[in-house]
């Protein structure tokens, strides 16, 4: 019986967490005009409206390229910084280590609200290039936080051997710590990939024209509900999860040492 | 004879703590030099000293007659391994002995078949393909003692090689090092905490305590002689027993013996504690060891160390005589 009863809880925990999604992505197969019951299909003429639709696949292409540019970046900064703190002594060492994971606690519409004004000070005009930006703000933290935690003192001994057998810094840096560290530096482009892919507050303040695939759907949103929406948002899940599966691939696999 | 590495007058602190105090040591070439001593007593700080790890606060380091204190790692003719190995866990065995040099621009071909030779002098030759974490400890340590090798180093220095090994590869290992060391005629200078690993491999052991060198010379002298009270029990055990000389001879409580006149204690290995005509003293603790009985016995308050024939019985609470070798009692000064 409590068995019986905690089997029940749990498929209402996960109903209530994926039924909204099932709901969106069955609908999107829809084959009539509108998304709601009855389920008429399944057809695939809302994916083939969505995939001739100039302005959602250019907005696809932008998001696809924001996240690969600003993810790459992210990562870079957060192991150049990673490297720095774990390396070196600075002075105010942990200060500065709480600021740069700070933006972390900070809602994504205050940092977006933030770097609009910035941008218009400096006269950056609203872009995807503001919009990258954007994403760098958010995503840096991360992974600084993800490569930090893996730089330990035996890589440093490791990095040391390195030096001692005459490796420059940058021979450091480029043979010994980067490859010793690939799991933890495509665990935080995988994830910096997944938060610019989905993210809307940012991107919807600091672009106009061009714009990525989250604000774009928003835009489609505004003139009401039909499925094609539903088959974009089920392609933009779809995205999601395979880049979270990329990710936990990555972390969680059982690696030698 | 000129010294390969001459440290000369090295202090060094680390914030408030001095951690080596004026410190000088010359480095026969051709050596295998240890340096002994406990946690904290600075040896370990002298070997990142000697690997242009740390640059010392004071005092200089001189490498065939050239001035290296202020050298990086790197620019330095000295190569460590490292007691955690580091071997970089990315690259195959190959790869990781021949870093250094592909790091020198030695063609690929050519540090391949250095590699290969090198793997081959620590007998693991087989091992070229293999990715670090497919050996075990010992290997793991043959192939950073390969890898440190094979940059041709003028010293080679090894920080507690042995330390993450079991006892019985620990003693076999140990026994390879000195074979390898001869073999490639390479200077060694080895830091450890264990007085048996460093009597087993020095020609040149270097005591050191609270950052200062207690003693130092070949291990027959520093065991048989030792020029400390601190040597005396760090180097194999021994009965410390206080005394106050008069007239040549030094008076403890367990009996008088030659000495000189600046003599305060006496040390007596327990391999020089026979049974015989000798003092009184009642058996307190006897342990068996296999090859021989260890044995304490309190003798006027003193507890008196001895290693017995394994054959002999005695049992905690009896009484016997311990006759003590004068030839071979130590005195001490302070």
């Amino acid at each position: 019986m409590a068995r019986a009863l905690s089997i029940f809880y749990a498929a209402l925990l996960y109903g209530f967490i994926f039924l909204p999604v099932a709901v969106l992505v069955l609908f999107s197969f829809q084959g009539t005009l509108f998304p709601i019951p009855p389920f008429n299909g399944p057809s695939l003429r809302w994916y083939e409206a969505v995939l001739s639709d100039a302005r959602l696949t250019s907005g696809l292409a932008n998001s696809i390229g924001v996240a690969l540019v600003s993810s790459a970046l992210a990562t870079l900064l957060g192991f150049l910084s990673a490297w720095g703190f774990a390396r070196f002594h600075l002075p105010a060492s942990a200060l500065l280590r709480g600021l740069i994971t700070l933006p972390l606690t900070v809602s994504y519409l205050i940092i977006g609200m933030g770097l609009l004004i910035f941008f218009n000070w400096i006269g950056l005009p609203k872009s995807l290039f503001a919009a990258g930006i954007g994403h760098v703000v958010i995503n840096l933290p991360l992974c600084f936080a993800i490569i930090y935690s893996q730089m330990g003192a035996h890589q440093a001994n490791i990095e040391r051997a390195a030096r001692d057998l005459g490796a420059s810094e940058m021979k450091v840096l480029l043979l010994v710590t980067a490859p010793m560290l690939w799991p933890a530096l495509f665990a935080a482009f995988f994830l910096s990939m997944t938060f610019s892919w989905d993210e809307f507050v940012i991107s919807f303040l600091l672009t106009r024209f061009e714009t990525t695939l989250p604000v774009e759907i928003w835009n489609m949103l505004r003139a009401g509900l039909n499925p094609k929406t539903n088959a974009v948002g089920a392609l933009v899940f779809g995205v999601s999860i395979v880049l979270a599966i990329i990710f936990e691939l990555v972390t969680f696999r059982k690696r030698p040492q | 004879m000129t010294a390969l590495v001459s440290i000369e007058n090295i202090s060094h602190s680390f914030g408030a703590t001095r951690v080596l105090n004026d410190v000088s040591l010359a480095i026969p070439p051709d050596s295998y030099t240890v340096l002994l001593g406990p946690s904290g007593s600075g040896k370990t700080t002298l070997l990142s000293i000697l690997g242009g790890f740390l640059t010392p606060s004071r005092g200089r380091v001189l490498i065939r007659g050239k001035d290296c204190t202020a050298l990086a790692p790197a620019k330095r003719p000295t190569a460590t391994v490292f007691q955690d190995y580091a071997l970089f866990p990315h690259m195959s065995i190959g790869a990781n002995v021949g870093f250094g040099l592909r790091m020198k621009g030695v063609a690929r071909t050519e540090r391949d078949a250095r590699a290969r030779a090198m793997l081959d002098v620590v007998g693991l030759g087989s091992a070229f393909d293999k990715k670090p974490h497919q050996l075990s400890g010992g290997q793991r340590q043959r192939v950073a003692l390969a890898r440190a090798l094979l940059v041709e180093p003028a010293v080679l220095l090894l920080d507690e090689p042995l330390g993450a090994l079991d006892l019985k590869l620990r003693r076999q290992m140990q026994d390879e090092l000195k074979a390898i060391q001869k073999r490639v005629g390479t200077a060694f200078i080895h830091v450890t905490h264990d007085q048996e690993e460093a009597m087993a491999l020095a020609d040149l052991v270097v005591v050191m305590n609270q950052g200062r060198i207690e003693d130092q010379g070949p291990p027959e002298r520093v065991y048989a002689r030792p020029a400390t009270r601190f040597t005396a029990t760090f180097m194999g055990e021994s009965t410390i027993v206080p005394g106050s000389v008069r007239s040549g001879m030094i008076e403890t409580a367990i009996g008088s013996f030659p000495a000189p006149a600046d003599a305060t204690h006496l040390a007596i290995r327990p391999e020089h504690v026979t049974l015989g005509n000798g003092i009184l003293a009642e058996v307190a603790e006897v342990v068996y060891q296999g090859s021989f009985k260890r044995v304490t016995a309190k003798a006027n308050g003193i507890g008196i160390l001895a290693r017995l024939n394994p054959g002999i019985s005695v049992a905690a609470g009896d009484k016997v005589h311990l006759a003590i070798d004068p030839a071979h009692v130590i005195t001490l000064k302070d």
